[in-house]
């Protein structure tokens, strides 16, 4: 292995490297904002009884849940521009792709931390008059939440490492850039492994915080 | 099996010389002294948290003693070095073979028949082959009065019945010396009294036997000696009437104040 | 929508999506094969090697956990040929890059499954005079594995999942084959759609089947998750 190790020529592009950087973060967190706000209301379809309400939600959330992402992905930027009278680019296919999968994972979240509740909680709510939405918002997220904490970070880990697919269909996403400049700098290694490092630099964090959060559980200690 | 139990000079089958064992900060045995001869039944009694099985998780190195010296069958167990014992996690494998012991909460095999239970020492760490496993295992089963149960699973069988497949599966190993930590605690008191007749037989035929117990009854019909220890020492050793009926110190007699269910012979606490 | 839909084209070359998802399979077949024993080892070097091994082992287990899969995959593709001077194929840089991906997975769950049984368990083992070894062979994990079974299934689907980045660098996977018979009918929203749908099929029969599986073992109480 008498490679020469020089990562000179990945701190030389570093530039375009941040700039991919900034584009991943930007894709994470706009697929992850979406992806949790409507998430809320696909599992609370799934949690409620009405079956034109749960029999749609459970077939969104299995068709995305049991497809790879990256099919999602490719499915949005190659087939969906034929059926809308609108152009996709990279960015909003990946976007589209990976928020209707963090809808689907993060329903089945909501859906576990609302049945983890009593059943007194929501009459309790009841009881003082609330409306269905006030009751989920002023009794049960706020319990709910605390437990699924953890699995929401898990999910995010899983997004923003899910976030380099976007490659795939050219979105100068981090891996983008990194195959752009490698092909042009010829530092396939270095440029690969300072990918790699990168994300891990940002991702473990999360993954020990998530951890940390599980095993602690509930501070209050009601987990 | 070791001798009969007449044979009260037949030698030493445990020694325990000042055993101390410490948590952290937290001394747990402050210097314990004890022989057992073969043949002998010891009973350890004493308050939660007074040390008695940790006592006799030291003696098959369950834990490993933070000083002091323990002999089985006359030879002294690790070598010494430096003023202190030094143990090889391979001669205490060896020597746990030697030793039965019965937990609390049985510790049974879940995914193993109670024959393969019982022969599961004899097979993996003995290394004797199958017909001579099966034989063994059928009959340490029949002594606990269990061969009619031999394909069944640990969890088809109640409390009392799990706890005499350990006791076999403790006794297949043909041990010097049998330890039983607490064997009846985690058993509805509707079935403490087979596992006590079986210990009780066990003794009759002349095993070995160091029990920490709770009850006081089975004490006093069983034992050969009685122990009392009280914050890691022991306070009072003697016969089970000495210690039980006439006990002279008096943390032994707060204690059995506190035992109303010690029934058999009343005992006397002026 | 004034789209014409002719699915017409895509069943004339439906023996090249089933080629795909043989190939699919094929990958994810291999992986798990070399994927779970690995994993095995490296859980039992994270949790009774010696301080190096432990923390060595847990960095690599973290690293193939967090870093983005298709960034392993074209390491090993296109940094590691140059890296070690051999010439290595999309097939095998897959099944190298899943083997190992998945066997990090597999570690946790071989992990969680070996933590998962009593400490008694252990202690029944030790004095009747079975080290440690013996213990785990005879006692642990045959236990843990069975409780293992349904969290190894789930990690088993995902990795199927995964595989659909090999397209990236032209193996012929379902997605692959999808996409080269896209450009040669015109055909995409179809082709992308029938692919998809195969996708499902097949993960959609595999996650029934575990959930099934789960909960007939969460009633017996015998699952852990990872």
């Amino acid at each position: 292995m008498g490679h020469n190790w020089d990562f000179s020529s990945v701190f030389a592009s570093r530039a375009l490297l941040l700039q991919g950087l900034e584009n991943t973060l930007i894709l994470g967190a706009t697929c992850l904002a979406l992806g949790l706000f409507f998430g809320l209301f696909v599992g609370a379809a799934r949690f409620s009884g009405r079956a034109w309400l749960y029999f749609p939600a459970t077939v969104f959330v299995e068709v995305f849940r049991n497809t790879p992402v990256l099919v999602q992905i490719m499915w949005f930027f190659f087939a969906f521009p034929i059926i809308v009278p609108f152009q996709v680019d990279a960015f909003t296919a990946a976007a589209i792709g990976l928020t209707l999968n963090t809808v689907a994972f993060s329903s089945e979240i909501y859906r576990a931390g609302l049945q983890s509740l009593a059943r007194g909680q929501w009459e309790a709510g009841r009881a003082l008059g609330m409306s269905y939405w006030q009751q989920m918002f002023r009794v049960i997220l706020p319990q709910a939440a605390r437990r699924m904490l953890p699995a929401f970070m898990n999910r995010a880990v899983e997004l923003f490492k899910m976030t380099s697919l976007a490659s795939v269909v050219a979105y100068g996403e981090l891996m983008h850039q990194a195959k752009v400049v490698s092909t042009i700098s010829f530092n396939p290694i270095e440029m690969y492994t300072s990918v790699a490092l990168i994300f891990f630099a940002v991702l473990f964090p999360m993954t020990v915080f998530a951890r940390r959060f599980e095993t602690r559980g509930d501070p209050r200690g009601r987990s | 099996m070791s001798g009969g139990r007449g044979a009260d000079g037949a030698g030493e089958a445990l020694r325990i010389e000042d055993l101390r064992k410490s948590f952290g900060d937290l001394e747990v045995l402050g210097g314990v002294s004890l022989s057992v001869r073969r043949g002998e039944v010891v009973v350890v009694i004493g308050a939660s948290g007074s040390g008695k099985s940790t006592m006799l998780r030291c003696v098959n190195f369950m834990e490993i003693p933070t000083s002091g010296k323990i002999f089985l069958g006359g030879a002294l167990v690790g070598r010494e070095r430096g003023g202190g014992i030094e143990y090889r996690e391979k001669e205490l494998t060896r020597l746990r073979a030697r030793v039965g012991m019965v937990f609390q909460h049985f510790n049974l095999f879940p995914h193993m028949t109670v024959l393969q239970n019982v022969m599961e020492g004899p097979k993996t760490v003995l290394g004797c082959d199958g017909e001579e496993c099966r034989r063994r295992g059928n009959l340490y089963l029949d002594r606990v009065g269990l061969a009619w149960k031999a394909e069944s699973y640990p969890s088809q069988l109640s409390g009392g019945q799990q706890q005499r497949v350990a006791i076999a599966r403790a006794l297949a190993m043909e041990p010097e010396i049998m330890l039983f930590d607490e064997a009846t605690s985690a058993l509805d008191p509707e079935l403490v009294g087979e596992v006590l007749e079986t210990m009780k037989a066990l003794a009759e035929d002349g095993m070995t036997m160091i029990i920490v117990t709770h009850e006081l009854g089975f004490a006093y019909t069983v034992a050969d000696r009685v122990l009392f220890l009280s914050g890691g020492r022991v306070l009072e050793e003697g016969t089970p009437s000495e210690v039980l009926t006439f006990p002279r110190e008096e943390g032994t007699r707060n204690f059995l104040r506190g035992h109303g269910t010690f029934r058999l012979p009343e005992p006397r606490l002026d | 929508m004034g789209y014409e839909w002719d699915f017409a084209v895509v069943f004339r070359d439906f023996d090249l999506l089933l080629l795909g998802l043989v190939n699919t399979l094929k990958v994810t077949g291999l992986a798990l094969l070399f994927g779970v024993p690995l994993g095995l080892a490296l859980s039992l070097a994270r949790l009774y090697g010696n301080f190096a091994a432990r923390l060595f082992v847990g960095l690599v287990i973290e690293f193939l956990r967090t870093t983005p899969p298709i960034a392993q995959l074209f390491w090993f593709f296109f940094a590691l040929p140059i890296l070690i001077g051999v010439e290595i194929d999309p097939f095998r840089a897959s099944v190298l890059t899943f083997s190992l991906q998945s066997s990090a997975f597999f570690a946790e769950v071989f992990r969680a499954g070996i933590q998962s049984v009593e400490a008694g368990q252990w202690e029944a083992s030790r004095a009747i005079g079975m080290d440690r070894n013996e213990t785990l062979r005879r006692v642990i994990l045959p236990q843990g594995v069975k409780r293992m079974i349904p969290a190894f299934l789930e990690r088993a689907i995902e990795l199927m999942k995964t595989t659909t980045l090999v397209s990236a660098i032209s193996y012929a996977d379902l997605l692959y084959q999808a996409n080269s018979v896209a450009q040669s009918t015109y055909r995409t929203i179809e082709v992308f759609s029938v692919a998809a749908g195969m996708y499902f099929v097949v993960i959609f029969a595999c996650s029934l089947g575990v959930r099934r599986l789960e909960r007939r073992m969460a009633r017996s109480g015998e699952t852990v998750m990872n």
